[in-house]
Parts: C-alpha cells; structure tokens; sequence
C-alpha cells in the first residue's frame, strides 16, 4: 500500500499545515511517511503546495509525478494538478471557490463546501482541516481520531492548544460531509 | 532511542549534532538551511552551549577552526555560495589536522543561482574545494533519518582522523519531513580527552596548531602524514548502499536524494520487466570506487543520475574503466528529477 | 679572571613564559619589544599556563614561537575569530590575537569590528607599521598619506588609494568594547605606558570584563629604507600625528 496526495491551494490556507497533520497521523498509525514542501517542477504556478507520501513499506521518492490523490482547494490547484493523478485516484475540492467539475471519469471527485463548514465549525481558518477531514474519509488512509491526535499533538508542540477543540469539529465536519 | 518523531532534514542534522556532543555551532543565515542555524539558536544556549550568528560565513568557519583547536565538538552550516566562501578554513582546518564537521545543504549555482534543490558542489567537496593537497570525508545521506546518522558518524570520524567532515545533502532533504528516532545524547564530558588541543599548557610543554611550515622538505613530511591518513580513511571508512544489483543489467549510480528517487525507478522498472538496481554512495569522498567496479563487471550499463551536469560521473567512469557502458542523465539549476523522468531515462539502455 | 656572580643581584632577565628562540623580527623592528612586554604581562598575571596566543600572517607568523603557551596560527585577517571560537569553546583561557595592520584592519575588517561588537572577552594587540613588511612593504590599509610603498611607489595619494584608516577610533564608536588604546615604543616612557595599557588589557579579560584593543605603532625600518633611529624618530614625529596615542575607551 503506498498513497501519494498533492495538497495545493493560495499560500494562507493552510495546505501546509495539513499536510504536516496528514504526515503526523500517518506515522502514529504506524506507516512510513514523507512530507515536502513545493519543490521541483510543480512548484510553478503560484499555488503553494506540499506533496504527503504514506506507505507501508520505506518511502522512496518524496517527490511524485503522478499523485495517488489530491486535495485541491482552488481552481488553478484543480486545473494544475488534476490531469496528473491517478487513475482510481481521489480528488477533494473546495466547493466553495471552484465551479467546475472535475473533467475526468476515472477518478472519485468530492466536492465539499469548506467554508461555511469551516465557520461552523468556530473560524473560516479551518477549511484546511475540514478537507483534510473529508479526504480521510473518501480514502480511509488512516482512522480520524488519529488524525484528530495528530493535530492536537501538532498543535500543543506549536503551543496552540486553544485551537484544537475547533479544529477537531472541523475534521468531523469534513468527515461528516462525504 | 526516542520515539520516531516527524522532523525536517535541516532540524535534525541540528538535533542530531546536539545529541553528537556539538559544543560550539557558528553559522551565517543563507537559504536552503535556515532551520538549522534556528534550531541551534534556540537549543544550544539552553544546554550551556555555544550559538554565534557569525558575521559571515568566513567567520563562521574560522570560529570553527578556533573552538576545534580548543579541543571541542565543533560545526557550522551553509548552502552552495556560502561553503564556497568557507573553502580557505577548511584547507586551514584539514592542514592543521582539526576535527570539524560542516554541512552543505547545496542548491542550484553556479554564482548565487537559486534555492531550490541541487547536487552541484560534488567537485568542490570531494576534490578539495580549497587550496593544496588536502581531502575531507564527504558523507551524503538519502533520507532525513540517514542524515541524522551520519551526522553522528561524522563528529566520530572528525575526531578518529581528526579532519573536517562534510554533510553534503541538497535542500530537498533539508526542508521535507520524515519520522525519525534519534539516539540518545553523548554526554560531551565522555569523549576521550585531545591531548593535543589548546586548553592551556600546564605541567606540558605548549600544544602548538599549525598548517604551516616555511621549510619545503617539512612540509613535504606533513603532506606525506596527510597522504597517509587519507589512505586509512580510504582503507576502513568506505559506505555505500547497493539495492537490488545482483540480478540487474542497469544499475543507476546515484547519491542522495537522487538515489532515493531512484529507488522508486528500480521498483517502477523491474515491474515493467527491467532489471534494474541500484548503487548509491555514502561516502563520496572516499569514493567506493573498487565496489563499483565489481558492479560494472556483471551489469551492461550503469547510469548516472545527479543533479548537476555530471560531477559524480567522473568518478563513476573512473571506477567502471570501460567495463560497462556509463551514460549520464542530470538535472541542473534546481530543477528536481522525478521518477517518470528517470525511468524514461532507463528505458533508452533496457533490452 | 672568572667573575664571582656569587653577591650579584638580578634586576633584568628573560620573561618566564618567553622562550629563547632567536626572533625573526628585523633589527630596529618594535615587534620584539611588544613580544617582551606581553611575555612580562603573562609572567605579572600568573597566567602561562592558560593563555592561548593566535598568530596571524604577517611579519608576526612565527608569534606562536615566542611564548611557552599554547598557540594557534590563524589564515588571513581571521585571527579575532579563531580567538572567538578559542574562548566561546573554554571560556577560562586567557587568549590573545596578535595582529598586524593588514590583518586586522584590511583583509579581517569583518572578523576584527564584529569580534569588537560581540564584545569578545579577548585581548587584541593590532602592530601598526603602516606597511605590509612580510609580503616586500606594500601599502597597508594605514599607510600614510604620501608614503611611499613597492605598490604606491609615487606616494600614497588619498584621492586614488583612500586615507588612512584610523581603525581604534572606528572600533572606538561601539558600544561593546572595554578599553580601545593607541601606544607606541619609540623611547622608555612610551615603553612604560604600554606595559601598563597591555597588562590593563590582559587584566580586564582575566576580570572577564570584555573585549580589549592595544593598537601598538611600530616602525619598519626595512620597508620603511630607514635606520633603525631614523624609524623611531619617524614615528616620533610623523606617524604620532596621523595616529595619535592614548586611551580612547576606559569602561574597565
């Protein structure tokens, strides 16, 4: 078992953070996980992104040409990255800024409205976790609780626990919506 | 051991240093590297020990070279522009025969060139980037564990030989995350005692460092000392890693994280019916040149993939001799390989 | 007929921590003056056996030949921060940096102010002889306005090579340093006045008050084309104007 995922949107919506949480969670459940930042050739292109491998057996290239899955949370995300993934790959998408659908057949497509979810949730600044939350359920990659352990783990060691509450009703609420 | 941990590559050659018994880190900021000279910013002064931002990176490794003279663990950082300016201490700390580890986070040249992930600096660190006879032991880890590993490795063989190590990775490895489980600390105070080094000369006569002599024919005798100990380094202190070469046709010579890109390709190729392995150096100074050989002689190709325009093909061609073929395939100016590209690559040499 | 040292006192001898190997210092050259004075100050302070001395390249090379204590030779200019990371790796060594104009205030400027602004708890002598003596008498950062050098053979002129540098007062303007001085060797009371001001230096660090700069003038007669008494009554008269001598920091 090895799953890729690109997580790619503006600078400021925290892909990065979800994807170190993605890491995070994949090592406490026991898998091998690499984590860069935008690096290579998709780093062109004005999105800020960062490329999550999980794995079951030692990870070899942190870099990936062709991505199991994708988390895209706006359209030049989308329009970038989609073409690449894998056949019987996931893509989750921000509903909320891209309207579109996704053009191809041979992928599973969630489109999810994270903002008003993440709002609901208690801060528009969790749209991150709400796709994260989504995208763990359409791939079942690792258990939810312990994604949630590993953002409360994160986020005591940034010392930011008084987010963590929000940010674990914004991965349910991303879980929930798929 | 500690639990694994997820750290980025430039933290944990820090941490890893610390737990190394690293007294002294003297380092100017430059990017791919800056995690690095924080983390030491933020830890060392909390241990009791040395952090200085030097004014510049001439300073930092002449601080270097003084703290090592001192009789401690010592080490400074950089990327590419910045180890070019440190070249004239390091020919300073390999003549003086000091012990001292610098880590290179390379990224694309030459001139100031950019950021991003490159391997261009294999000339500079493994054929003595400053002046004279001199070498320094060049490890380049794959992975950020391994990078941990072998800054530990480093500080030993710093002290065992006592001459400047090198860390040669590229910013790939700096930035990206990987679990890791260090090993617990080396108390610094149980390391066996310098009894060369300048700690005051009381009840001894004067311990005196110096990488020069005006007297060509004692000189002479200090390079030949030097030449000596480069052929014990040589002998005991080769690495290098070979996967899944026993059966291959093509092998790619590859170090770093190219080598760890390339993995992914053997197990992408040898799924497409190629058989293909591996061969990465750990020690690029002292290159496993007789290894190689003995590779070259039961494959048909080895290809070399760098991101440079074909440094480490050199000493590829050195030690195959013509017993196979030896193309090259590179990236440059940061532009980071990727497995599809590397494979395409290997499909030109397949059947 | 044999000489009965038997009820004669001793009231000049050989420095203790100074060794007897024949200097490499020209005739009339103040270097070997300094050399004594620092090896006296080291003696005074009980310190030998915990000083480290840096030498530098320049005609001072050879400095680590001079004193039974522990030494270093240090690459270009970069003496103050071998000393640094001397004394941030074993804070109880006494360390001196012994360095020369173009050492310290041309090819080391960084090393040199930036040691000064970290406030270095270290002792810097910095021989000023306006002239690069180890390389032929090139021009020196603080070589004179008109003098002539093998590389300002028609005479320094500012206009083309720059002036002077009065690197003390330069060090003088931060806020780090202890005691910033200028002294000279030409005759016994400007000897007297720098034995006191190199053993306030050493003393300061010893107190581990901080970064201390002797700037010592020095004549050349060699790359200067003068005798040995014609040097000396040049500094006396001409370099004393353009560099002129005393205290210019005392926070000790």
């Amino acid at each position: 078992m090895e799953r890729s995922v690109i997580i790619a949107g503006f600078g400021g919506q925290g892909v990065i953070l979800a994807g170190k949480i993605l890491a995070q969670a994949g090592m406490e459940h026991g898998l091998e996980v690499t984590w860069l930042p935008s690096y290579g050739p998709e780093m062109r292109g004005g999105t800020a992104n960062c490329t999550v491998v999980l794995s079951d057996a030692p990870v070899g290239s942190p870099i990936v040409d062709a991505p199991t899955d994708l988390i895209a949370m706006n359209l030049p995300s989308l329009d970038k990255f989609e073409p690449i993934v894998l056949p019987d790959g996931t893509i989750v998408a921000n509903k909320s800024l891209i309207d579109r659908p996704v053009q191809r057949s041979d992928v599973h497509a969630h489109f999810v409205d994270v903002h008003p979810l993440a709002e609901q949730a208690g801060s528009a600044r969790a749209i991150n976790m709400v796709a994260l939350g989504a995208y763990v359920k359409a791939t079942g990659i690792v258990p939810i609780d312990v994604v949630k352990r590993a953002m409360a783990d994160m986020l005591t060691a940034g010392g930011k626990e008084k987010f963590i509450a929000m940010n674990e009703k914004a991965l349910d609420a991303g879980y929930n919506a798929i | 051991m500690e639990e694994r941990k997820l750290m980025r590559g430039n933290e944990v050659i820090a941490e890893a240093a610390i737990r190394a018994g690293c007294q002294c880190y003297f380092a100017y900021p430059i990017t791919p590297q800056a995690e690095l000279l924080e983390h030491m910013a933020k830890n060392m002064p909390r241990l009791g020990r040395t952090f200085v931002q030097a004014e510049s990176e001439l300073g930092a490794i002449n601080m270097v070279y003084g703290a090592a003279a001192a009789g401690v663990r010592a080490m400074t950082s950089s990327s590419s522009p910045g180890i070019s300016l440190k070249q004239e201490g390091i020919s300073y700390i390999a003549g003086a025969n000091l012990p001292a580890v610098i880590v290179n986070m390379m990224r694309g040249g030459p001139g100031l060139g950019d950021i991003a992930p490159a391997q261009g600096d294999y000339f500079q660190a493994t054929k003595g980037g400053g002046h004279g006879d001199y070498h320094m032991i060049v490890l380049a880890p794959s992975t950020v564990p391994e990078a941990g590993e072998l800054t530990m490795l480093a500080f030993d063989l710093a002290d065992k030989y006592r001459t400047p190590v090198m860390i040669l990775a590229d910013g790939m490895l700096g930035q990206m995350m990987e679990p890791v489980a260090l090993p617990d600390p080396i108390d610094p105070a149980s390391l066996p005692k310098k009894e060369w080094a300048l700690t005051g000369a009381k009840g001894r006569d004067p311990n005196i460092i110096l990488s020069f002599d005006l007297d060509p024919e004692v000189l002479k005798r200090m390079n030949l000392e030097l030449q000596r100990k480069y052929h014990d380094i040589e002998q005991n202190e080769l690495r290098y890693e070979e996967y899944q070469t026993d059966d291959a046709d093509i092998v790619i010579a590859a170090y770093g994280t190219v080598a760890r890109i390339a993995k992914t390709v053997v197990r992408m190729a040898r799924a497409d019916g190629i058989k293909l392995g591996l061969f990465r150096p750990i020690t690029l100074w002292p290159f496993p040149y007789d290894k190689l050989r003995t590779v070259a002689d039961r494959v048909d190709t080895i290809l070399t993939v760098e991101m440079s325009a074909g440094q480490m093909w050199e000493d590829v061609r050195l030690a195959v001799a013509e017993r196979a073929h030896t193309p090259f395939y590179g990236e440059m100016g940061g532009v980071v390989t990727t497995p599809n590209k590397i494979l395409s690559e290997v499909k030109k040499y397949a059947g | 007929m044999p000489v009965n040292t038997e009820n004669m006192i001793k009231v000049f001898g050989r420095p203790k921590s100074m060794t007897d190997v024949r200097s490499t210092y020209c005739p009339g050259c103040h270097h070997g003056i300094l050399t004594r004075i620092i090896a006296q100050t080291i003696d005074e302070l009980g310190i030998a056996d915990r000083t480290v001395t840096i030498a530098p390249v320049g005609c001072a090379v050879f400095a680590y030949l001079w004193y039974k204590c522990d030494a270093v030779q240090a690459s270009h200019g970069r003496a103050s921060a071998v000393a640094t990371g001397i004394k941030r790796a074993n804070p109880k060594l006494i360390v001196l940096s012994y360095q020369g104009d173009g050492d310290f205030a041309s090819i080391g400027t960084a090393e040199s102010i930036h040691a000064a602004n970290r406030g270095e708890n270290i002792t810097v002598i910095f021989v000023n002889n306006q002239v690069y003596g180890m390389t032929g008498g090139e021009m020196a950062p603080t070589t004179l306005i008109g003098q002539r050098t093998t590389t300002t053979p028609a005479g320094r002129d500012p206009g083309y090579f720059g002036y002077p540098i009065r690197f003390s007062e330069l060090i003088a303007t931060l806020d780090a340093p202890v005691y910033v001085t200028r002294q000279a060797l030409y005759d016994t009371r400007r000897i007297m006045d720098a034995e006191k001001a190199i053993k306030k230096a050493f003393t300061y660090q010893v107190e581990g008050k901080g970064y201390s700069l002797v700037e010592v003038l020095s004549t050349c007669p060699t790359n200067w084309h003068m005798s040995p008494v014609d040097a000396n009554r040049h500094v006396t008269e001409v370099v004393t104007k353009a560099f002129p001598l005393g205290d210019m920091v005392d926070r000790g």
